[in-house]
């Protein structure tokens, strides 16, 4: 019986909306799915060789992090000065290892393993000038009709 | 039969089925694999991995937030 597929496209490369594609991914691939990811827009950055991913409070209404037995949310205003996403991604980036969730880093190398297609969207590293040397290897390049072929012939199609 | 005991305890999804996969290709057919675990999801992950890939969910037991579940390796 030939393998199930997912393709998902990938279109966030914040600290927190890394994980959902790479977490399906990697579980639907040691599922037996045959798996292909299309990074476009702002999901190039979680390509990179280098990951510097950050989350922000701003714009984000239900984000509220567990404090000293308590939820913090915190107010735009609040959320907009300096310093503060730095403080936020270190406080993300904390209850990840204490809570033995795997860092982007593990995941997407876990991704490589179980052989998940990955593809960046050419246009996108045209559009924000990256160069491909500062993405990971292994990856391909190619645009929106190589992703509707892909979709075209998987079960399951994603956008995140 | 030998069995091949799996500790995850302390990670989180998706870990446990990842590790699990892993493993799981690592022994003989029908040998048994041993995962114990911490994720209250993993109860009905591995129910799901197991149906998905076509391994055998033996049995399962909860001791008290420990999670341990016997596999059969059959794919």
């Amino acid at each position: 019986m030939a393998a199930k597929k997912m393709s998902i496209i990938v279109t966030k490369g914040s600290l927190d909306w890394g994980y959902p594609p790479l977490i399906l991914a990697t579980t639907a691939a040691s599922m037996g799915l045959d798996v292909t990811l299309f990074f476009t827009f702002y999901g190039l950055a979680l390509l990179k060789k280098k990951l510097d991913l950050k989350v922000t409070t701003l714009g984000n209404a239900a984000m509220e992090m567990p404090m000293m037995g308590m939820h913090m949310a915190m107010p735009n205003l609040v959320g907009a000065l300096p310093g503060m996403d730095g403080m936020a991604t270190a406080m993300m980036k904390d209850l990840i290892k204490k809570k033995g969730v795997a860092s982007i880093e593990e995941l997407r190398e876990m991704a490589k393993e179980c052989e998940v297609r990955m593809i960046a969207c050419q246009m996108t590293m045209d559009l924000f000038e990256y160069d491909r040397c500062d993405m990971i290897d292994g990856i391909e390049y190619a645009g929106a009709a190589t992703y509707i072929e892909t979709a075209t012939n998987s079960e399951i199609n994603l956008f995140i | 039969m030998s069995v091949t005991v799996l500790d995850v305890k302390g990670l989180n999804c998706p870990l446990p089925i990842l590790r699990t996969k892993k493993a799981i290709k690592d022994i003989a057919m029908d040998s048994m694999l041993q995962v114990v675990a911490t994720d209250p999801g993993s109860v009905k992950d591995m129910e799901a991995f197991c149906k998905q890939t076509g391994n055998e969910l033996v049995e399962w037991k909860d001791e008290g937030g420990t999670y341990t579940f016997s596999i059969k390796r059959k794919a």
